[in-house]
C-alpha cells in the first residue's frame, strides 16, 4: 500500500529579525578574571620594569643622536619592506594553501610555518647557504648578475620576510577558510576568471584578515635580530637596525640598550595604535 | 551547499517511468535553440542522473526533497560541478567542458550570495565588468536593470542594508545583467519570510515571464514551483520521476512524495470498474470506471470523520482508524490517521473539538467516490 | 645564552651530600680568601671536594674548559662541573644579576671589571690566559692576504667584531695602532659569528682570535699579523663571592693554572700569560 501523507509543508521563515547581541554582562566569572589579569599582568609588568628602570636623565642625548635615528629609520624602512614583500607572495601563498587541492597539501602547510619555530639564527644560516655567496642559488645570483645579498640593506628585508611572513600567511589563510568560497563561484557565475574573483571579491571580503596578518607580520620584522645579524650583518646605516643596535648596546652599555629598546616600543605602539584604529575596529 | 543524498519519505512502489510522454513536446526546436542535458553525476554513492530539454520563455521547475540532487544540478548546469557524464548543450553549443566564466549562465543563489562590500549598483555591475564593458557602461547597464526592478532608489546600498526582497530582486538583476542564455535559480524564494515570499514570487513570476531564454529554478516548495514554472520535473534520489506541466502534476502524482506536496492520499491498486483493489489493504470505490494497475488519489479535505459508524451514509468507503496524531494548520487541523488504511484528514478545529479527537481515539472516515480520482500507472 | 642547565635544588643536592662538613670547608675557605687562588688548595686530598662547580666561562673557552673539567671531574669523584659558555658581556651581566655561579672566566679585564666592581668576586683575578688576534680566510687564502694592511684592499669583505665585544675592541686597536683605516661589511656580535661568515664563504676574511682559527680547523685559514702584539687580549679568571662550593671552585680555578691545565689551553691556541 502505498503511503500518503500532509500536504505542503513550508519550513519556518528564515532570516527573522536579528537578535541583538549583548556584551559583556556585568557578572565575568573568577574562574575567567583571575588568570586574564594574571595574563595581562605577565605581559606588562616587564614592561613596566623598563619604564621604570628607564635612564630618563640620558634620554634626550640618546634621542638626538644620529646613529640611533639611523637604525631607527632603517627599522621601519625594512620592516615595511618585509611586509610588503609578505602581502604580495605570502597572500597567493594563502591563498593557494586554502583553495587549491593538491597531494601533500598538509606537508607544504607545515613547512610554511617552520619558520616560526626555527630559532631565527638558524634561519639566517639557512638563508646563507641559500641566498649568501655560496648558497645553492645566491652563487647563480652572484656569477650570473654580480647580485650578492649578504651585508646589504635588502639582506635585511630578506631576512625579516622570512621569519614574518609565516605569520601573514597564516593569518590569510585563516580567514580564507573561514570566508564563504561560494562568493567565488557567484563571481564566475558572472564571468569572472578566477584571478578576477580573486581580486575583486576574495580580496575585500579577506581584507581585516589581511590587515591583521600584515600587522603581526610587520611588528614580527621590527623586532627581528637572530635572521638579520646572522643573514645580513650588522653595519650602521645599512643593515644595523634597532634590535641589533640594542643588543649591541647591551654589551657594554645596558642603559643605552634599555633607552633604545623604548624608542623602538613606542614606535611599534604608536604605529599599531594607528593602524587598529583605521584597519581593525571594523569588524 | 550540495545536496547530500538521502531517502525520501516512505516507500516508493509507486515510481513513475523515467520520462512522461507529456514531456516531450518541450525540446529544443529544429534550430538547435533551448537548453539540451543529460546531467550525469557522480559523487561517492550518490548519482544523479536527469534529463533535461527547455525551449527559450520556458520556465522549468527542478521540484524534490532536500538530496534529490537538484542543486547539483543546477551546479553542473552552471559549471561549478563537473559532470561525470551526459551532455550539455545551449542554444547548439555545447558546454560541458566550459569553465563557469564561460556559459552564457546566470545564477541567483538561494541566499543571493551578493558581494558584501559593493553597492547594489556594484554588484550588477560587476558582470557587465567581467564580459569587457567600460566601468561607466557596466553602472548604466546595472543602474538600467536595477530601474526595471523597481530597485533604482537602493542603488548606492551595500547588500546589507537591503531587505530579503530587494536583495533577491539584486541577486536577479545581477544575474540578468549578462544577458544570459540560461537562468538558473536556487531556492529564490527560501530565504524569505512567508509574508515577502507572497510579494516576491509573483514579482518574480512577473520578470520570468518576460525572460525570453531558458530558465531553471530549483524549489522544495511545491506552490513556488507551480506558480513560476511552465513546466515542472520531479527529481526523487538523483532520479526523474515525473514532469509535466503543473496542473498534471498535481493532479495525477505518482510519487509518495509529490502526493505529500501536492496535499493528496495517494494510493495504487487494481483497478475493476468503479472498484479499486489496493495492493495491500482495503478496495476503493471511485468514480472513474477503469481496469488494470491505477492510481487513486483524493485530498484531505475529502475526509470526512466520525466518532461512530455512521449510518444510512451515501459514502461508499468507509473504514475504521485510529488518530495516529494532529497537526495545526491555521485553523484547520490535520489528522494522520493509521487502522484500515493510512490516510490524512483535514478539519475544522470546531469539528475536532466536537469529535474530541486526541491520538489513540478511535474514528471512522468515509470519503466519497466523487471526490476520488483514478488514473492510470 | 645558558648552554649547561643547572640544576635549581643545588642548595639541596649540597646538603644531600654532607652538608656540615661542606659549609665548615667552605666557611674555612673563604676566610682565606687573600691568598692567590693560584696557591694550591689542588694539593689537599681530592675526597674531600664533592658537589657541583658552576663556571661561567668565555665562549671562546669553550673546547679547552670543557676538556678540563672532564679531568677535574675524573680526579676528584663525586664533583660535576657544569658551565655556562657565552660572551663575556652577558655572562658578567648574568653575575651581576645574580645567576648562580662559582667561577668566573672571562675574556677581558673589562667585562671582568663589571664583576669585581658589582663586588661579586671573592679575591682578585687572575689572569690565566692571553689570546692574540689573527686573520681568519678562507682555505688556502686565494686573496693572499698576509698583513692587516691587505684587509684594506678594495673588493675584499672582511667582518670585524663589534666594538663592544673584546674581539672587535682588540681589532680596533690593533688598527688604529697601525694607522689603518678598515670598513668591514659587518661588524658581528661576537667572534663566533665572524668566523661563521668566513667558514660560510661569505666573507673573504675576518679579524678573530687565534683560538677561534684554531677550532675551525681545516674551513679556515689563519694568518698571524705583526699588529697583533699590540691587542694580545687577557683572561682573567675568579672564585665569586656567592659560591656555594668554595672549595671545588678554587681547586677548579687551580686545575686551569696548573702546568695540566696550561698545556690543554696552550693546545687550543691560547698564549701563557
Amino acid at each position: 500500500m502505498t503511503e500518503l501523507d500532509v500536504g505542503a509543508a513550508t519550513g519556518p521563515p528564515k532570516g527573522g529579525p536579528r537578535r541583538v547581541r549583548t556584551r559583556g554582562g556585568p557578572g565575568v566569572p573568577l574562574p575567567l578574571l583571575l588568570p586574564a589579569l594574571i595574563g595581562l599582568a605577565f605581559l606588562i609588568v616587564p614592561l613596566v620594569a623598563l619604564l621604570v628602570r628607564a635612564p630618563w636623565r640620558s634620554m634626550p642625548e640618546l634621542l638626538t643622536s644620529a646613529e640611533v635615528w639611523q637604525a631607527l629609520r632603517l627599522s621601519l624602512v625594512c620592516a615595511t619592506a618585509a611586509t610588503a614583500v609578505s602581502l604580495v607572495i605570502g597572500v597567493p601563498l594563502a591563498w593557494l594553501l586554502a583553495r587549491v587541492e593538491f597531494p601533500g597539501r598538509g606537508l607544504v602547510r607545515a613547512l610554511v610555518t617552520l619558520p616560526l619555530v626555527l630559532p631565527p639564527v638558524v634561519g639566517g644560516v639557512a638563508l646563507l647557504m641559500a641566498l649568501g655567496r655560496n648558497g645553492i642559488i645566491g652563487k647563480s645570483l652572484d656569477d650570473w648578475f654580480g647580485i650578492t645579498l649578504p651585508f646589504t640593506t635588502t639582506g635585511v628585508v630578506i631576512a625579516e620576510a622570512f621569519v614574518a611572513m609565516p605569520f601573514l600567511v597564516i593569518s590569510v589563510e585563516g580567514t580564507l577558510r573561514a570566508a564563504d568560497p561560494r562568493f567565488e563561484e557567484a563571481a564566475a557565475t558572472l564571468g569572472a576568471s578566477r584571478f578576477t574573483a580573486f581580486r575583486r571579491v576574495t580580496l575585500p571580503l579577506i581584507a581585516p584578515g589581511i590587515a591583521a596578518g600584515a600587522v603581526l607580520a610587520w611588528a614580527r620584522a621590527l623586532g627581528e635580530f637572530g635572521a638579520t645579524i646572522t643573514f645580513a650583518g650588522n653595519f650602521p646605516g645599512r643593515t644595523q637596525t634597532m634590535p641589533l643596535a640594542v643588543y649591541l648596546a647591551l654589551q657594554s652599555d645596558p642603559e643605552a640598550a634599555i633607552a633604545l629598546s623604548l624608542v623602538l616600543l613606542a614606535v611599534s605602539i604608536a604605529v599599531l595604535a594607528g593602524l587598529r584604529d583605521r584597519w581593525m575596529t571594523a569588524g | 551547499m550540495t545536496e547530500t543524498p538521502d531517502t525520501a519519505h516512505g516507500t516508493r512502489n509507486a515510481r513513475a517511468p523515467h520520462r512522461t510522454p507529456d514531456a516531450r513536446g518541450h525540446g529544443p526546436d529544429g534550430s538547435g535553440t533551448g537548453l539540451d542535458a543529460r546531467l550525469v553525476v557522480e559523487r561517492g554513492a550518490f548519482r544523479l542522473d536527469v534529463a533535461l530539454t527547455a525551449a527559450p520563455g520556458e520556465v522549468v521547475a527542478l521540484l524534490g526533497p532536500n538530496g534529490a540532487g537538484k542543486t547539483t544540478a543546477l551546479r553542473a548546469l552552471a559549471g561549478l560541478t563537473p559532470l561525470s557524464g551526459g551532455h550539455l548543450r545551449l542554444d547548439g553549443t555545447a558546454l560541458e567542458r566550459m569553465p563557469p566564466e564561460s556559459r552564457p549562465v546566470g545564477v541567483v543563489f538561494q541566499d543571493y550570495l551578493l558581494f558584501p562590500h559593493l553597492t547594489a549598483l556594484d554588484n550588477v555591475a560587476f558582470g557587465p565588468r567581467c564580459h569587457g564593458a567600460t566601468k561607466a557602461s557596466a553602472r548604466e547597464q546595472a543602474a538600467d536593470w536595477l530601474g526595471r526592478l523597481g530597485l533604482a532608489d537602493h542603488a548606492g546600498a551595500k547588500p546589507r542594508r537591503l531587505s530579503g526582497g530587494q536583495a533577491q530582486r539584486v541577486a536577479l538583476a545581477r544575474a540578468l545583467a549578462t544577458r544570459p542564455r540560461l537562468l538558473l535559480l536556487d531556492e529564490p524564494l527560501a530565504a524569505l519570510d512567508a509574508r515577502t515570499r507572497l510579494e516576491v514570487r509573483s514579482q518574480l513570476r512577473r520578470h520570468l515571464a518576460d525572460f525570453e531564454a531558458v530558465a531553471v529554478l530549483v524549489t522544495h516548495d511545491p506552490l513556488d514551483a507551480m506558480v513560476l514554472a511552465d513546466r515542472l520535473v520531479v527529481v526523487e534520489d538523483g532520479r526523474i520521476v515525473q514532469e509535466g506541466a503543473p496542473s498534471d502534476v498535481a493532479r495525477r502524482p505518482r510519487t509518495d512524495y509529490i502526493a505529500q506536496l501536492v496535499g493528496l492520499n495517494l494510493y495504487r491498486g487494481e483497478a475493476d470498474g468503479h472498484t479499486v483493489r489496493l495492493d495491500d489493504g482495503p478496495s476503493l470505490t471511485t468514480a472513474e470506471a477503469l481496469s488494470g494497475p491505477v492510481f487513486v488519489a483524493f485530498p484531505p479535505s475529502a475526509v470526512t470523520l466520525h466518532r461512530d459508524r455512521p449510518a444510512g451514509t451515501s459514502a461508499r468507503n468507509l473504514w475504521h482508524c485510529e488518530i495516529a496524531g494532529l497537526e495545526t494548520h491555521g485553523d484547520q487541523i490535520r489528522a494522520d490517521l493509521s487502522g484500515e488504511l493510512r490516510l490524512a484528514a483535514d478539519l475544522t478545529t470546531v469539528a475536532a473539538a466536537e469529535l474530541d479527537l486526541r491520538p489513540g481515539a478511535e474514528v471512522w472516515a468515509t470519503v466519497k467516490a466523487t471526490q476520488t480520482h483514478a488514473y492510470p500507472v | 645564552m645558558t648552554r649547561t642547565a643547572r640544576p635549581t635544588g643545588r642548595a639541596l643536592q649540597v646538603a644531600g651530600a654532607g652538608a656540615a662538613v661542606l659549609l665548615a670547608l667552605s666557611g674555612c675557605s673563604s676566610s682565606d680568601d687573600s691568598s692567590s687562588a693560584a696557591s694550591g688548595s689542588s694539593a689537599s686530598s681530592s675526597d674531600e671536594l664533592s658537589g657541583t662547580v658552576t663556571v661561567f666561562a668565555a665562549a671562546s673557552l669553550k673546547e679547552s674548559f670543557t676538556a678540563l673539567g672532564e679531568e677535574f671531574e675524573k680526579a676528584h669523584p663525586g664533583t660535576k662541573v657544569t658551565f655556562s659558555f657565552g660572551g663575556s658581556d652577558s655572562l658578567a651581566a648574568g653575575i651581576t644579576g645574580g645567576a648562580p655561579a662559582d667561577v668566573f672566566a672571562s675574556a677581558s679585564p673589562k667585562t671582568m671589571k663589571i664583576v669585581t666592581d658589582a663586588g661579586d668576586a671573592s679575591g682578585t683575578p687572575a689572569t690565566f690566559v692571553r689570546n692574540q688576534l689573527e686573520i681568519a680566510t678562507l682555505p688556502g687564502n686565494p686573496d693572499t692576504i698576509s698583513s692587516l694592511k691587505d684587509l684594506t684592499g678594495p673588493g675584499l669583505k672582511v667582518v670585524l667584531c663589534d666594538k663592544e665585544v673584546p674581539c672587535g675592541a682588540a681589532a680596533q686597536k690593533a688598527l688604529d695602532a697601525s694607522g689603518l683605516k678598515l670598513t668591514p661589511v659587518s661588524y658581528e656580535q661576537d667572534v663566533k659569528s665572524a668566523l661563521t661568515k668566513v667558514e660560510l664563504k661569505e666573507a673573504d676574511a675576518a679579524v678573530v682570535y687565534k683560538t677561534d682559527v684554531h677550532a675551525a680547523g681545516d674551513k679556515v685559514e689563519g694568518v698571524e699579523f705583526p699588529e697583533s702584539a699590540d691587542a694580545v687580549n687577557d683572561y682573567p679568571i675568579v672564585q665569586l663571592k656567592n659560591t656555594g662550593n668554595a672549595a671545588a671552585a678554587k681547586a677548579f680555578i687551580a686545575l686551569v693554572q696548573s702546568a695540566q691545565g696550561q698545556k690543554v689551553l696552550t693546545g687550543a691556541g691560547f698564549l701563557k700569560p
